[in-house]
């Protein structure tokens, strides 16, 4: 039905598009494997990173790309304090309980954006928006092929950290069994904020790389989240290399299903794969088999 | 039974309030405030009591809400009538949903997700299909009779959906006292305990399933009657989801008047905030998500639940059930 | 019992109108009139751009001395907030009809204004229709409302009369069309009416996609297009898709001969040109738009744009909806909302600055009310059709 370039171009759009949301779900793969809560505020902080990345540009001239060491970090500390003084605070360790302090987070930051920042869409507009590179007969927007790459990097940064740092060990430890780990020393309540903290951290590099090819408005991270969460799954609940590869499979997922189904009946595509893998292989592609 | 007279005070109370005011604001408050309460309810039955938190409860609202119009509108039926099929088709869609994600052994925060991707197919199907209107919804033809249940003032509608929390509340009392009640809670509280005395867990959540989607299913439907027009966002979007689970969470999960309490105080919260802080769009809302954080940071186990946490002592147990490990 | 149940519902009233953020503090002898948008939710840019219209509106009026036939009575607004939901809005009105607003300006979506307008009607309230293009809402024969501006069907039948009119003054180098529509109300029902008539004047529609709201890449329709390869793109979606849709062809350097909107949500708007300038350049679009002959319009564009605001449909079409408002009060010269309904009815309201000539309604609908066809020429949006309001020359087609 679709000439093959169109088809090798739409795979490759898949793919691009989907290392984005690889992006957005490594962080989230991390809060959910390790602390085992569903952030409801994920989207929320996306778009907090988007506006930080906009304003860099907008009031300082900071290129987005060039702007990923100051977000990223910021990010690290927006996460970090958020589950160390609010959420772990307020939820007392039950899991609908941390449901509704997300969600009661995501209310206070979308609106707070709103009260601050108005409700127009915002973009940025840089040299290379516009820019494509030849790939064989696809035209691939550089922007997205640059987040390609970053979600390549970040993911080999995360699994190096997880594997061969102390606190990766440490991470590993309390997903694993929280209680044993806090009678071998280690602090509980710092690694679940560290997690957290990492898991902004990686929304931060998101935003840096999907705002040349998106927009910023306050109600932007809820158009992701869904996304995100049908990754995590499909992934593997902590797994990175799952994160990654799940963003991929479902960006190629959706970009074919668009094609031939339509961009709205398309989505639909996501979610039974969503269905299927939770009711056929519950611990995703690459997580082990409890 | 005292849960039953306690029920008929409240359903006695609060069907007089029509006697007292005609006030449209006040009515109008009454019936969003009990369409709140529904909507807790059908959710705590299978959240509260059988510990299943479904994310994706819109799927059995949305079912609800588009049986009652297509059978008006596409065959006719008198919405009585319609109202029984609607509840009918959304406890076959949770008996449908709940058996697969039960037969898979679906459990925790894999169920909550399943829901939710169901209910977003279904949004996405009925965008798309066009025996639901597509993308343009469908409305349902202005007609006020008592027959044709739509009724010129807020009155009529106060005492249906009073009708309908009252069959809720009812339920809740049922399942508090029955044995049924007391296999789901087991099954709630210990899985494998419950399955070593005999219960057959995968039958009593299936159950809880079909009930409580039937009860969202009437809220659904009773949406539709009040605002005359539904599309897939209104009908299957996440905002009928959280609606639901807020006001069942924020009140005391598992308890008779949880729902109602959290409804009702979430519903006035949003109502005062949005008064005293109506002239810069945001505020209140960001009132409303702070007042919604400190709630949950100071009453754990819910406003109902507090009952019991200030008359029982704290007592130390192995982390088990609703616990992470 | 009687008496009691005054006591609350004016008690009830009394502290609904002390809920209302009230603007202009309370002065005696004033017209309030209710103003209802979505300020906050998803489509709280609209809402607030609508409201800003009408506040405006109000401003106006009550600098040029208020309602004349009541002795000079200010119009006193009662903001609400309709939340982006139908629930929200109607309750809103309930508020608004016991604080005792003599009348409704509201409530830009069609969804929302389905539910306010029929909640409004109870108590025989006059609700205006600001933007609402939906065609149900004065179609289902509620007295108490009033649309100034016109629905999407007079849209979409004007938008490809004037297609044909182009094209066949252009010697007709246009023939397949490709159609690419927001999933909701307001896409869905443009795209129908779009696929029914186009074949009536020889078109041939291609394709139809429909994409939904948020869509986070058009890549793939893009692609598509490639495919297709129209002569015409139709896209009929808000801002930020239709926004993300232009750049990626421009991107993927696709150009159709004319891409030729019907109620565009970028199409022919201030915010998109001013940011993608060459991205925009040549787009028709088929929408509200406000008469270039009034030199009021460009007055009122330029105290908006002082505001740091853009002078988006929703600021006009909000601003003369009040207008047809306060001149139906002036013409009723009473509070009462059954003379305001009789005095609309009978409106011949012709001072405004959009093209509609003298209002006439029927059913609610005002007869006159038509959308212009602009183009966005040299970095500015011109009107090219009807010809009395013509600016520039159309180019038809755009790399013919």
């Amino acid at each position: 039905m679709f000439d093959l370039s169109i088809l090798f171009a739409s795979v490759l759009n898949g793919i691009t598009t989907g290392a984005v949301y690889a992006l957005i779900a490594l962080g989230l793969t991390l809060i959910y494997g390790v602390l085992h809560i569903i952030n409801f505020a994920h989207g929320a902080s996306l778009m907090v990173a988007l506006y930080g990345v906009y304003f860099l540009k907008e009031k300082i001239g900071l290129d987005p790309y060039l702007a990923l060491p100051i977000v990223v970090p910021a990010m690290f500390a927006f996460g970090y304090v958020l589950q160390r003084v609010i959420i772990n605070r307020a939820s007392h360790g039950k899991d609908e309980n941390i449901l509704l302090v997300t969600l009661g987070i995501s209310i206070v930051l979308e609106n707070l954006a709103l009260l601050f920042f108005k409700s127009d869409t915002r973009n940025i507009e840089t040299a290379y928006t516009l820019t494509t590179v030849n790939i064989g007969t696809a035209m691939i927007a550089l922007p997205k092929l640059v987040a390609f790459i970053g979600a390549l990097v970040v993911s080999a940064i995360l699994l190096v950290v997880m594997r061969f740092t102390f606190l990766g060990r440490a991470i590993r430890a309390v997903a694993k069994e929280k209680h044993g780990a806090r009678l071998m020393g280690i602090d509980v309540d710092h690694v679940y904020a560290m997690c957290f903290g990492i898991g902004s951290a990686c929304l931060g590099a998101a935003a840096c790389f999907l705002l040349p090819a998106y927009y910023v408005n306050p109600m932007v991270g809820s158009g992701f989240v869904l996304v995100a969460f049908t990754i995590v799954v499909l992934g593997g609940m902590g797994s990175f290399v799952g994160a990654l590869v799940g963003g991929l499979l479902i960006g190629v997922v959706e970009s074919i299903g668009g094609l031939y189904l339509g961009e709205s009946l398309g989505q639909v595509g996501i979610f039974v794969i969503f269905i299927a893998i939770l009711l056929l292989r519950p611990q995703g592609l690459f997580g082990a088999s409890t | 039974m005292k849960d039953f007279s306690s029920i008929a005070g409240f359903v006695l109370l609060v069907g007089c309030i029509p006697f007292f005011t005609d006030s449209g604001v006040v009515l109008n408050f009454v019936m969003m405030a009990l369409y709140a309460c529904l909507l807790a309810q059908a959710w705590n039955i299978l959240g509260g009591f059988g510990g299943q938190f479904s994310f994706g409860h819109a799927l059995f609202f949305g079912t609800g809400a588009y049986v009652q119009v297509m059978a008006q509108v596409h065959l006719g039926w008198n919405p009585w009538i319609a109202l029984l099929s609607a509840m009918v088709m959304s406890a076959a869609v949770g008996f449908s949903v709940g058996a697969l994600s039960f037969r898979y052994g679906l459990k925790g925060s894999y169920f909550a997700l399943v829901t939710l991707a169901f209910a977003e197919v279904f949004r996405i199907v009925a965008l798309s299909v066009t025996f639901t209107g597509a993308g343009v919804g469908l409305m349902l033809p202005l007609r006020e009779s008592f027959t044709n249940m739509q009724f010129t003032s807020r009155t009529g509608y106060v005492w249906l959906v009073l009708g309908l929390v009252a069959l809720a509340l009812c339920t809740t009392a049922w399942l508090r006292h029955s044995r049924f009640g007391a296999y789901l809670q087991a099954v709630r509280d210990n899985e494998d305990a419950a399955r070593a005395i005999g219960v057959n867990p995968f039958t009593v959540k299936l159950w809880a399933t079909v009930i409580s989607g039937a009860l969202m299913g009437s809220g659904g439907a009773f949406y539709v009657q009040v605002f005359q027009y539904i599309d897939p966002s209104l009908a299957f979007g996440p905002h009928t989801s959280v609606e639901a689970l807020v006001g069942a969470i924020v009140g005391g999960m598992g308890t008779l008047w949880g729902p109602v309490v959290g409804a009702l105080t979430l519903h006035v919260l949003a109502d005062v905030t949005r008064n005293l802080f109506g002239q810069l769009p945001g505020i209140n809302m960001v009132v409303y998500g702070c007042v919604l954080v400190l709630i949950v940071m100071f009453m754990p186990r819910g406003i109902a639940g507090i009952r019991l946490h200030l008359f029982k002592q704290p007592v130390k147990t192995p982390s088990v059930g609703k616990e992470r490990a | 019992m009687t008496s009691r149940r005054q006591f609350i519902g004016q008690s009830a009233a009394a502290a609904s109108a002390m809920a209302f953020p009230l603007v202009g503090g309370a002065q005696p002898k004033t017209v309030k009139v209710g103003v209802l948008h979505p300020v906050t939710g998803a489509l709280a840019y609209s809402g607030q751009q609508c409201r800003e219209g009408v506040m405006m509106a109000i401003e106006d009026i009550n600098k040029l001395g208020g309602i004349k036939s009541l002795g000079g009575a200010k119009i006193e607004a009662l903001l609400g907030d309709a939340q982006s939901t139908p629930q929200a809005g109607a309750a809103e009105v309930e508020k608004m009809n016991e604080a005792g607003v003599t009348a409704i300006v509201g409530a830009f979506a069609s969804a929302i204004c389905l539910a306010t307008t029929q909640a409004a009607a109870k108590y025989n309230l006059p609700h205006v229709v600001d933007v609402g293009v939906a065609d149900q809402i004065v179609e289902r024969g509620l007295k108490n409302t009033f649309r100034f501006g016109p629905g999407y069907k007079k849209c979409a039948e004007v938008a490809v009369a004037n297609l044909h009119v182009l094209n066949t003054a252009a010697g007709k180098p246009a023939r397949s069309v490709m159609i690419i529509h927001e999933e909701s109300l307001f896409g869905t029902g443009t795209a129908n009416l779009l696929a029914r008539e186009l074949p009536g004047y020889g078109y041939d529609v291609k394709e139809i996609v429909k994409h939904a709201n948020p869509t986070r890449d058009f890549n793939n329709i893009v692609l598509r297009m490639k495919q297709v390869n129209p002569d015409i793109v139709i896209p009929a979606n808000y801002y930020n898709e239709y926004a993300l849709l232009v750049r990626t062809m421009q991107q993927q350097k696709v150009t159709p001969k004319a891409i030729y909107s019907v109620l565009g949500g970028a199409a022919s708007s201030y915010k998109f040109v001013k940011e993608f300038p060459e991205a925009a350049n040549g787009i028709i679009d088929c929408n509200h738009w406000f008469s270039p002959r009034d030199k009021r319009s460009l007055e009122l564009k330029k105290r908006v744009e002082a505001k740091n605001l853009f002078f988006s449909y929703e600021v006009f079409m909000a601003y003369t909806a009040m207008r047809l408002l306060a001149d139906a009060i002036e013409r009723a010269k009473s509070t009462d909302r059954a003379a305001i309904i009789d005095a609309l009815n009978k409106s011949t309201f012709s001072d405004h600055i959009m093209p509609y000539g003298t209002t006439q309604f029927v059913n609610g609908q005002n007869m006159g009310a038509q959308p212009l066809m602009t183009q966005v020429v040299k970095g500015d949006i011109k009107v090219i059709i009807p010809r009395d309001y013509r600016e520039v020359e159309p180019i038809f087609p755009l790399n013919g």
